[in-house]
């Protein structure tokens, strides 16, 4: 790892020190950062499926958010029979009925992808332009397929019983779903690198997103490994789906749209195709978010934007870009 | 004469020529034939849609950019207007002050854009100006005191344009003069006036020069094209025209609000109008717009009574409801990019090129966007 590849990993936890005398209150400052830190986790979910499905194949989905609404939906309409689990005053039962939730939320939105890459992305492999089109289309009709079915209307999906409420350690208030969040996003950030870096199908995934006409003159069919990466991406989106619905506590058919932007702003800033600097962009706007949205409220969705900017001037490919 | 006002971009079509005469004659005459409210403001709004939507044309058709900020231009001309005449005195020159000032800050913002995120792929561009767009928006509806917040402005406009001004006393052609009436030909005039002018630009030796770069940016680079000052150029002219749309528009409405004029659905419109009308022709902008709003308009009824028919089947009842129009839209879309990517323009373009080249003539050659 060069110094290069390392600057970059100190850039949130120099946020964070520098909101500290900002906010003032420890207390406040270790609620916000917690918040902050939950939130980057939800958008990295969602954010690393996009980024390696850019990588290695050079598509950018701008349907990406539809998987997050799917997922979201699709949580709701599970977790509504099992209102016995949920209720429950068990920590345990009320994981089993979100577990059982984003397995199935994962299920629905990876089958949807595997479908939306065969009929929406694959003809227009190489052109960037029909690619946004098309991708902005299948958005479209995605989205109001989730109001026939749905409804148009906004819906509530309250936290299980047993999540509900905060810890208490010393005066900060920790909620229990936002450590939750952070537990799944570091599993999932784990094996994510664990698969790139350690198995064969990571390998090959690194190399391709390196350059993809080699991996395919040594043999390997890279159309096939990105209809699974495809697929994976459309999942992870789902599961994020159902954690930032879970975190917002209402779902709206609008969500994905509303996500979509957050996340293109994550994976400019983390440079297209990596997941590393995906994951520091997550954290990053998570963190700005969530101080900004507590010091001066209405600029946070600017602060981002800022945020953005600032990154692109210092690394204009984003901060682990690789120049192509 | 035709010649120059057009530009030498002849429809090339029979049915494109018919078409749009059609819509040319209808826009001119609604007020004496159609004098209601709800078919004055009808045509009212496709006028305005054919100036936004031609100037996206120029942009995504013309330069091969996909901008997803240009509704943010469009607000800022309605703002301008809305700002200016409801803090000055609602006279010509505060219009004018607001229009000049909107006109400004889309330069500067459009400049900014460019120089920023044009550099490199269009896919950042896409992202970038998706990610301003709704930030402007956010802010728009934030700042009440200046911008009115989501309630918007309501604005008086000059004497010259309120509904209760009638400077003839008898009927003309059996129709009340009026304020209103003034507008719509006000809006007509300015919209006829600037599509020429942006008819003008695509032919220009500034037009082939996009076209270039939208065909092959490297090999326009070769030729010893600036590429990023063309698409920066093309994308200033494109921001500043539809500010002037969005200035016609709050003119009249004499209202203005986020979601009148920022809102992402009108961006989502304007995108489907240019493919579905025909990328890359800016009569493309004339038919689809004219077409769109009109079936936005008359065709939620239809399936409103369509729905109405299958009420005993909920699942369908539901896809032909009058709200999920757009279902079906985003449909025609993406067939439309599959397998029409020059829109009904082309495709019609190209069936007159085949019939004359079946005549034994000789037909010209057709450009297809890429």
């Amino acid at each position: 790892m060069s110094a290069r590849d390392r600057l970059p990993l100190l850039l949130a936890p120099v946020l964070a020190l520098a909101a500290l005398p900002l906010i003032g209150n420890p207390a406040s400052w270790a609620t916000l950062t917690v918040a902050g830190l939950a939130m980057g986790m939800i958008i990295f979910i969602i954010a690393s499926g996009l980024t390696l499905i850019f990588g290695l194949m050079d598509v950018l989905n701008f349907g990406h958010g539809l998987f997050i609404a799917l997922g979201a939906f699709v949580a709701m309409s599970v977790l509504a029979p099992m209102a016995a689990l949920t209720t429950a005053d068990s920590m345990l039962l009320n994981l089993v009925a979100i577990g059982i939730a984003m397995v199935v939320a994962m299920a629905v939105a990876g089958a949807v992808g595997w479908g939306f890459e065969r009929v929406i992305v694959r003809p227009v492999y190489g052109q960037h332009l029909k690619q946004i089109l098309i991708t902005m289309g299948g958005m479209i009709i995605g989205e109001e397929l989730i109001k026939v079915i749905w409804g148009p209307q906004q819906i509530p999906l309250p936290l299980p019983e047993g999540l509900r409420g905060a810890w208490l350690i010393g005066d900060a208030a920790i909620e229990k779903y936002r450590v939750i969040a952070v537990v799944v996003g570091l599993a999932v950030f784990g094996t994510m690198v664990w698969v790139l870096a350690r198995t064969k199908v990571g390998l090959l995934i690194r190399a391709g997103v390196q350059d993809r006409e080699m991996v395919e003159s040594l043999g390997y069919r890279i159309r096939r490994l990105f209809v699974g990466v495809f697929v994976a991406g459309s999942a992870l989106a789902g599961l994020g789906g159902v954690m930032w619905g879970l975190y917002q506590q209402n779902l709206i058919p609008q969500m994905g749209a509303q996500v979509n932007i957050l996340i293109f702003i994550v994976i400019i800033i983390g440079g297209l195709g990596s997941v590393g600097g995906c994951f520091v962009g997550a954290l990053l706007v998570g963190l700005m978010a969530n101080y900004t949205g507590f010091l001066v409220p209405k600029v946070a969705l600017f602060s981002n934007i800022l945020l953005m900017v600032l990154v692109l001037l210092w690394r204009p490919q984003g901060l682990y870009g690789a120049a192509r | 004469m035709i010649r120059s006002l057009l530009s030498a971009d002849y429809p090339r079509s029979r049915l494109v020529a018919a078409m749009l005469l059609a819509i040319v004659v209808l826009l001119a005459v609604v007020p004496f034939v159609f004098p209601g409210a709800r078919s004055m403001s009808v045509a009212a709004k496709i006028l305005v849609f054919i100036l936004l939507v031609a100037s996206y044309d120029l942009l995504l058709g013309y330069t091969g950019i996909v901008s997803f900020a240009h509704t943010m231009f469009f607000g800022i001309g309605a703002y301008g207007v809305a700002i200016a005449s409801s803090r000055l005195d609602a006279t010509w020159g505060a219009l004018a002050i607001g229009i000049g000032a909107a006109l400004l800050l889309s330069a500067v913002l459009a400049l900014v854009i460019g120089l920023f995120s044009l550099r490199v792929k269009a896919i950042f561009y896409a992202m970038i100006t998706l990610a301003v767009a709704s930030a402007f928006q956010t802010l728009a509806s934030q700042l009440s005191s200046f911008t009115g917040g989501e309630d918007g402005l309501s604005f008086r406009v000059p004497r010259m344009l309120r509904p209760a001004f009638e400077p003839f006393e008898n009927p003309v052609l059996g129709l009340v003069v009026d304020g209103r009436i003034i507008t719509y030909y006000l809006l007509f005039v300015v919209v006829l006036v600037l599509f020429l002018m942006l008819l003008r630009i695509v032919n220009s030796p500034f037009g082939r020069v996009l076209q270039a770069i939208r065909e092959n940016d490297f090999r326009a680079e070769a030729i010893g094209y600036r590429t990023v000052v063309f698409r920066t150029v093309s994308n200033v002219l494109a921001a500043l025209f539809a500010t002037l749309a969005g200035a016609l528009l709050a003119l009249w409405l004499r209202y203005n609000g986020p979601d009148t004029s920022l809102s992402f659905e009108i961006m989502l419109d304007t995108l489907l109008i240019v493919v579905i009308g025909g990328m890359g022709t800016m009569y493309g902008a004339v038919i689809g717009s004219a077409l769109f709003v009109f079936a936005q308009s008359y065709l939620q009824d239809f399936m409103g009574w369509v729905s109405g028919q299958f009420e005993a089947v909920p699942l369908v009842a539901a896809l032909f409801s009058p709200d999920r129009w757009l279902l079906w839209l985003g449909l025609l879309f993406v067939l439309s990019v599959y397998h029409f990517p020059t829109g009904i323009v082309g495709r019609l373009r190209a069936l007159a090129i085949e019939r004359t080249a079946r005549g034994g003539s000789t037909g010209s050659t057709v450009k297809v966007p890429r």
